[in-house]
């Protein structure tokens, strides 16, 4: 019996009757209605047939009767399997919250309540997350004008999740403390509340949403390869992972496979971008915590990776150098000679940080035994990436899932074990010598041939063609009037990014915009567990955990 | 005449004429202003991308200190220059406002980069378009982000609209934000 037919006689079995598990584009699709989802869910947390809960969003359809489609993205890392599962629901319908069972889907609930109006039953806090309070109306529902800005008149007050309407009384209360979102530590965009007693966290709470600059929105409003800029400024430390993993997706949905040179290009733009995103993590980090020295150290190591950029395409940091179908150019004449040499550098700087930092008494100190998470904790947040290993478990989608040829290449995948801060910084240190040895194997033996597929309908003509003769003039022309259209139907892909899982869900309805693009980002559902992570802690460490986190603003707004 | 005062002191002189040999003479706007040009405290207000640059321009290779200001104070009442580096939102805009108020003066106000000055390719519901309908702006520094040498230059005729002690009629005739 194959693994679908298993879980379908189990779900049978367990929910009755109306059991549909599809494929589509390869993944396994469940429509269950929407009063079955919570069982469904429970029973997935219960057998354990699903240990992650990646995703929770929805579509609006709006000509439909029942408008709105609730998806649910499931993920098993035993057999690397991931599910769909989708209820539909009227407009003024409700559906149970699974927040209950897992912790994990509080926020995803909440933006969905906050961009499409979904009403959660039993959720524990429903409120707005990302758009300001005196915002009215739900702006990813269809019938909302992109354009429409709404002002707000004042940042919120001081509350908190129990506690809606708290009036701080200097004379015998804890003491309030507003933290952010303009705070050193805070990097500009995020807001903790907190109570004090004395110097302990007795409760704290966090606004998010200083940066939705509406992502997904902007997706529905532009076509597939203009989107590609918009990606960049997801998470801007490592803006070409959001580039390879948003292209990825589209190039899966399409069915085409990208050339081995544009394979290999994308692979050393992520390696390097993963060392320079996890740069400015540990950097910053470290200078929360006072160590001003590191920051420059690691920042000079930044910019020779910028140069290498700009020599490829002209930008430093917002680089979007893919396209759907491979890459926009081939890099000029001795660009991999100079990875080569600049690999080398990195590997010296990285060691040096590693000098400085690993045995040193006060970040030690600062380090070791705050914030840590258990592994079990971790995954019901919906944790990944660097965070999720140094809590013990070897989740890597280049590993798990491998892509671009990951599985030939020789590296390893670094796991801590007690997942505070200190593993985190060491789990990172590893991965970024491992990047560099993965870009260096790479980059000796790039594979010949184009930097790009060259079907008419998915990629521009090159430019001396467009110039040069009538068909590549005509093929131009079309391709940018008609857009390049995906099949209908929705698909979800991943990639590992700096931060962990970064995946996209698109729904195309064939035409050359996507009707619905929704990004789930790594540090949105890592940044969930803050508050458990920082209450009862020290109110110096909540500047330490915030840090080893690394909270990108772009990528957990939009 | 420069607009650098210099004192230079010739211990062997024999005039007694102070005037000639020990002392050079300025006007005191002047004197003031090339202190003030030459010790821009920022705050930077980095929200998004354009703050990673940014950190670059306070890096080892960009390196602002040599214009004198390199003391990033995030406190608005020990700086007086709020550099606002990425985008600024609906939800973001009263916090900026007050952490400009909350400024001492002399103080001046550098946009960097497309979002911050018109709100840039976020054509959105939840994005402000251009902190200037909130705040006077004395520079507009553009590119998304704008290179590290763009906003060194930025910052360079900030320091000429201080040292010639240009009018600035944006923000004398300031009436608070228009929305």
């Amino acid at each position: 019996m194959s693994q679908v037919e298993e879980l379908k006689s189990e779900l049978t079995e367990k929910l009755g009757s109306d059991i549909q598990i599809k494929t589509e584009f390869g993944d396994d699709v469940l429509e269950i209605s929407k009063d079955k989802v919570f069982e469904a869910t429970e029973h997935f947390k219960s057998t354990g047939r699903y240990d992650f809960l990646m995703d929770v969003c929805s579509v609006d359809r709006q000509e439909r009767e029942k408008r709105f489609d609730v998806v649910y993205h499931f993920y098993s890392s035993k057999d690397n399997r991931r599910l769909r599962m989708k209820a539909q629901l009227g407009e003024n319908e409700k559906i149970k919250s699974i927040t209950p069972i897992w912790k994990g889907a509080n926020w995803f609930e909440r933006e969905a309540y906050d961009m499409m109006g979904i009403q959660f039953e039993g959720h524990p806090y429903l409120k707005r997350l990302l758009t300001h309070h005196e915002f009215v109306g739900h702006p990813l529902r269809k019938d909302y004008d992109s354009n429409r800005q709404q002002h707000c008149s004042k940042a919120a007050d001081l509350h908190f999740e129990d506690d809606e309407t708290y009036v701080p009384d200097p004379n015998k209360d804890l003491i309030p403390l507003n933290i952010g979102p303009s705070h050193p530590a805070t990097h500009g965009t995020l807001r903790i509340m907190a109570q004090l007693d004395g110097e302990t966290i007795h409760r704290s709470n966090v606004e998010l949403g200083f940066l939705h600059r509406c992502f997904e929105k902007m997706a529905e409003t532009h076509e597939y390869n203009q989107i590609i800029p918009y990606t960049d400024r997801l998470n801007y430390c490592s803006a070409p992972m959001n580039n390879v993993g948003f292209c990825k997706t589209v190039e899966r949905m399409l069915g085409v496979e990208i050339p081995p040179k544009a394979q290999a290009i994308r692979i050393i733009l992520c390696e390097l971008s993963r060392v320079i995103d996890h740069i400015v993590c540990i950097g910053a980090n470290a200078v929360d915590l006072g160590a001003l020295t590191s920051f420059f150290y690691l920042f000079n190591m930044r910019e020779r990776v910028y140069s290498l950029f700009e020599k490829l395409c002209g930008a430093r940091l917002t680089v979007s150098m893919t396209r759907v179908g491979g890459m926009a150019n081939n890099p000029p004449e001795g660009w991999f000679d100079d990875v080569l040499e600049t690999v080398a550098t990195l590997r010296k700087g990285v060691d040096e940080i590693d000098r400085m930092l690993t045995n040193n008494k006060i970040w030690i100190e600062r380090t070791k035994g705050v914030g840590g998470i258990s592994s079990e904790e971790a995954i019901a947040f919906g944790f990944t990436g660097p965070c999720l290993r140094a809590t013990g478990v070897n989740l890597d989608l280049r590993k798990a899932n491998p892509y671009y040829g990951y599985d030939q290449l020789d590296f390893d995948v670094p796991y801590g074990t007690s997942g505070d801060v200190y593993d985190r910084y060491l789990v990172r240190i590893e991965e970024m010598k491992q990047s560099l040895k993965i870009v260096e194997q790479v980059a000796k033996n790039v594979p010949g041939g184009d930097f790009s597929i060259r079907d008419k309908d998915i990629v521009l003509p090159e430019k001396k063609d467009v110039y040069g003769n009538i068909e590549g003039l005509m093929n131009h022309f079309m391709l940018v009037i008609k857009g390049l259209q995906p099949p209908v139907g929705d698909i979800y892909d991943a990639t590992e990014a700096a931060n962990g899982e970064l995946g996209f869900y698109l729904v195309s309805d064939g035409s050359k915009r996507p009707y619905r693009l929704k990004v789930r980002p790594p540090c949105f559902a890592i940044y969930q567990s803050f508050t458990q992570l920082i209450n009862g802690g020290l109110l110096s460490d909540v500047i330490s955990i915030l840090g080893s986190l690394n909270v990108i603003a772009g990528e957990l707004d939009r | 005449m420069s607009t650098v005062p210099t004192v230079t002191r010739d211990l062997h002189a024999e005039s007694e004429d102070l005037l000639t040999t020990a002392a050079y003479t300025t006007r005191f706007d002047k004197l003031v202003a090339w202190g003030r040009k030459n010790s821009l405290w920022p705050l930077p207000y980095g929200t998004a991308c354009c703050g990673i640059e940014l950190m670059s321009v306070m890096g080892p290779k960009y390196d602002l200190a040599r214009f004198g200001a390199e003391v990033v104070r995030f406190s608005p009442r020990q700086s007086d220059l709020l550099v606002v580096a990425g985008t600024i939102t609906e939800k973001m805009a009263p916090v900026l406002v007050h952490i400009y108020e909350q400024m001492l003066e002399p103080k001046y106000v550098l946009s960097m980069g497309a979002c911050a000055s018109s709100g840039g390719f976020y054509r959105a519901y939840h994005v402000l378009q251009g902190i200037d309908k909130v705040i006077p702006v004395d520079v507009y520094v553009p590119g998304c982000p704008p290179t590290p040498e763009a906003v060194l230059d930025g910052v360079m005729l900030l320091q000429k609209m201080i040292e010639s002690n240009q009018p600035r009629p944006w923000k004398d005739n300031w009436k608070g934000p228009t929305q």
